[in-house]
């Protein structure tokens, strides 16, 4: 018999609760459209939550010399210029926009001596220029979005999992989500769906990712029909905690060292003089007393001279080089104890500094750690953060490859290249939140209403259902686990061919094991089940990250060969790897080019 | 480390009971490590929310001991009494399944508090707003959503008062009241005691400033203060007549 599910109709339906899928819901239900919103977790839990340096915007608050075009500059060079054009010059423009608005609905940032909003340096900005709450700025951000959601008219569906999405022709047309709570099934027709699923860092061992975090939205438009670019760019953040083993992974905020902290090998080195790339040595310190000089310009009161300045310690360098040069120290035995190295702002900043503007890092240390961070060193390693990869889509309107499905934050690809700068994702879900929102509204008022096949919504349903009814198999944990350490070990920070095979290898042995998985229980309040079917989602993207890491053959931001070390100039800096699935079913990696940026644009690249 | 013994509670809304489950606890481990320990090893199915595992989040609430505490921020070797630590869910709340509970009415409380209604910006299109001025407002503005403080309320808890808002709901209440922009009031909001916030049930007793994880001052900037203006404004003659006279603005204590 088949399993009976309810239905709802919506012009829009937004899927997740974080930051970009709030900022779409919120422009969709203001442009008067009907607006469901589909939350995984609890509303308000949503991984936006754990951001903590600051949201990027050029508003040139503390440093008068900045504006969008800098901000511009710096995105694009920190991607390694693979970025989406458009979406990095409508998101340095729009930035500082959104972010007022936020103070119009109750957000209270740090404040300026003169009471504007405060703005501190973060890695690879050239200016201060992320705005911040201590460093809690992402629960702010969320809160913020989340009061104003709940005074919008929006239909709020909290726990709530969307298992996948339906389509009328070429159109999508809704989808179908379970209830966590009770494994009642429910099929959403819409317009219009926009997809705000964040991101995949759950397929990799270290991570600083919640459970949520499975690649529900790439798995599912890629089902759909739509393109997946650059999949195989993964930001290992530099500074995760390290010590203890269960708290491995988990995020120390870039903010740390935005505020004067320094990396440290065992020896006491401040190592990171020895890995500034030429692209970065022109605006990089490269002494330790012009590094120190830079500090004490920083906390004066009045703003250096861009001409005289101090350049930017290499502390600060993007990412990608930092978290490179921390894996090679520990690889070459000048590591910590426990596999990492140091992170040191003790001996930079007082103990009351420290604590004002790092409260949750000093107490996180504090509680889970034993480590006082104003008067010791942290112990820190990369971490599994962010996927720069995602959904193709269209700059100002955000939709993707697929009529009717559009896609916002992390789970949309093309804004941030090879690698994102710190800050610029909080900056990113609010201006492509909200140009989701706006694009999927449009949409859906100049589209009439889609049809709903009930035969979809029943295979979905089907196939989730599958596992509880199997008497024997493997365990989804089971499964889970050796997918994150295959990818760790074969689709890591440092890769090469003959290592991503075996990864691509391993997702195909594990997707065969998939098939007979097998899940205890029922289906109220199941997290055997619910991992069952996440798990479904982490094996397709672990393969599409596994098979356009071994398509790029060279070394860009976030992907690293071993075999390919250099960094094209020709061939590979003109394309995006584009992944989609072929007339078969089977996924495809592709080289595709890149948009040519105008001439305007591309003048503020050159020096 | 040797084994601990963990006792927990499962069921769901119509019955439940305690089941015991020896756990090698690894050194540094938290509670939420040792539940997550048996959900992967023994028992699948065993409901418990997490996000974040940083304190962050607020998700992991539960009553560890029988104490309201976040499983992600409490370490095994602070928790253990006599080699056992009791977990169960926050009784408050109707029971979902397991450590699970029903919070949906914190939601619903939320949506009856008007939004920041904020005076009109300067000339430039934004707002100055002094670092004193918003230091006490992000103290409320910490909170994570843990409603371990509606747990701990003996209006809530014992007497199942829901015309009370309960503690987060003062503590989101001020953060709008004494928010430097906003030109908005919610004292008569505050002092209905049927569709409003109740704030008249408090009785200060500050079990919510004390279970709080993020250390908000709870009853004594927020509540209090509160207090003091719902009293201002319909109790207090001689100080009504004086507002209103001479344009007083009754700021609580810092």
């Amino acid at each position: 018999m088949a399993v009976p599910y309810t239905t709802s109709e919506h012009d829009v339906v937004v899927i997740g609760a974080g930051g970009a899928g709030l900022r779409a819901a919120i422009e969709a239900a203001q442009q008067g459209c009907s607006t469901a919103l589909i939350c995984k977790s609890l509303l308000g839990k949503a991984h936006t939550v754990m951001a903590e340096g600051g949201v990027a915007a050029a508003m040139g608050n503390v440093d008068s010399h900045d504006n969008w075009q800098i901000h511009f500059r710096d995105t694009m060079r920190g991607g390694k210029f693979l970025n989406n054009f458009k979406m990095a010059e409508l998101h340095a423009r729009e930035a500082p926009d959104r972010v007022r608005e936020l103070e119009a609905w109750g957000a209270v940032f740090d404040r300026t001596a003169d009471g504007r909003i405060l703005q501190r340096n973060f890695g690879g900005h050239r200016f201060p220029r992320l705005a911040h709450v201590g460093d809690r700025t992402g629960l702010e951000i969320i809160r913020t979005l989340q009061d104003k959601a709940v005074h919008s008219g929006i239909d709020l569906f909290m726990e709530m999992t969307v298992i996948g999405l339906t389509k009328d022709g070429d159109r999508v047309s809704g989808c179908v989500a379970y209830d966590r709570k009770t494994g009642e099934f429910h099929a959403f027709t819409a317009k219009a769906v926009v997809l705000a699923t964040g991101g995949i860092g759950k397929s990799f061992r270290i991570n600083s990712n919640s459970w949520e975090y499975t690649g529900d939205g790439h798995a599912m438009a890629y089902r759909a029909g739509a393109e997946l670019i650059d999949m195989e760019f993964v930001q290992f953040h530099p500074t995760g905690m390290v010590w203890p083993p269960s708290v491995a992974g988990l995020l120390v905020t870039e903010g740390v060292r935005g505020e004067g902290g320094v990396l440290k090998n065992n020896q006491g080195e401040r190592f990171m003089f020895n890995y500034i790339a030429e692209m970065f040595q022109a605006e990089t310190a490269d002494t330790e007393a012009e590094a120190n000089r830079w500090l004490i310009e920083q906390q004066a009161a009045v703003r250096p001279d861009p001409r005289t300045a101090a350049r930017r310690p290499p502390d600060l360098l993007p990412r990608d080089e930092v978290a490179r040069a921390i894996d090679a120290e520990v690889k070459a035995g000048r590591g910590s104890l426990h596999g990492g190295v140091f992170l040191d702002i003790a001996s930079r900043r007082t103990p009351a500094e420290i604590r004002r503007a790092l409260p949750s890092m000093y107490q996180q240390f504090k509680e889970l750690a034993g480590v006082d961070i104003t008067r010791e060193p942290m112990e820190i390693g990369p971490t599994c953060h962010y996927i720069m990869g995602g959904i193709r889509v269209d700059a100002a309107t955000a939709l993707s490859t697929v009529p009717g499905l559009f896609a916002a934050g992390e789970v949309a690809g093309g804004m941030h290249g090879a690698n994102r700068l710190g800050g610029n994702s909080l900056s990113d879900l609010l201006v492509f939140g909200r140009r989701a929102g706006l694009g999927a509204a449009d949409f859906a008022r100049s589209n009439g209403s889609v049809g709903q096949d009930p035969e979809q919504i029943e295979g979905f349903i089907g196939e989730v259902m599958a596992p509880l009814d199997r008497a024997s198999g493997p365990g989804p944990y089971e499964i889970a686990s050796q997918l994150a350490a295959s990818m760790e070990k074969n689709v890591g920070i440092i890769r090469q061919a003959d290592e991503l095979e075996l990864g691509i290898a391993k997702v195909a042995e594990l997707a065969q094991a998939y098939r007979s998985v097998r899940v205890v229980g029922g289906r109220d309040f199941n997290p055997g089940w619910n991992l069952a079917i996440d798990l479904h989602n982490m094996l397709t993207v672990s393969e599409a990250i596994a098979r356009a890491a071994i398509t790029r053959q060279e070394s860009r931001g976030a992907h690293t060969r071993r075999d390919f070390p250099r960094t094209d100039k020709q061939q590979w800096a003109q394309v995006n790897v584009t992944i989609r699935a072929d007339a078969d079913g089977l996924m495809t990696a592709t080289p595709t080019p890149l948009l040519q940026m105008t001439p305007e644009l591309a003048k503020l690249l050159e020096g | 480390m040797a084994d601990v013994r963990f006792r927990v509670w499962r069921g769901n809304a119509s019955s439940g009971a305690f089941v015991d489950y020896d756990v090698p606890v690894t050194e540094g481990w938290v509670v939420l490590d040792a539940i997550h320990w048996i959900q992967a090893q023994l028992q699948n199915d065993l409901a418990v929310r997490w996000n974040c595992k940083a304190g962050k989040c607020g998700s992991c609430s539960a009553e560890i001991n029988g104490k309201p505490r976040l499983m992600c921020m409490s370490r095994i070797e602070d928790c253990v009494i006599d080699g056992t630590i009791t977990v169960q869910p926050m009784a408050t709340f109707p029971p979902v399944k397991d450590l699970v509970t029903d919070v949906a009415w914190n939601y619903t409380v939320n949506q009856r508090i008007p939004p920041l209604a904020p005076k009109p910006p300067e000339a430039d299109g934004t707002w100055r707003m002094q670092p004193y001025d918003v230091d006490r407002v992000q103290e409320f503005r910490k909170c994570i959503e843990c409603f371990l403080c509606q747990d701990v309320c003996h209006v809530l808890r014992d007497h199942q008062t829901w015309a009370f808002g309960g503690p987060r709901f003062m503590v989101r209440t001020a953060s709008l009241e004494m928010h430097p922009l906003d030109t908005g009031s919610r004292l008569a909001l505050l002092r209905d005691a049927r569709d409003g916030l109740g704030l008249g049930y408090c009785n200060i007793t500050k079990c919510c400033t004390e279970v709080c994880p993020e250390g908000i001052h709870i009853t004594d900037n927020a509540i209090i203060p509160l207090k003091e203006r719902v009293v201002g404004e319909y109790f207090d003659p001689l100080a009504r007549g004086l507002t209103r006279i001479l344009g007083w603005t009754r700021e609580p204590r810092t």
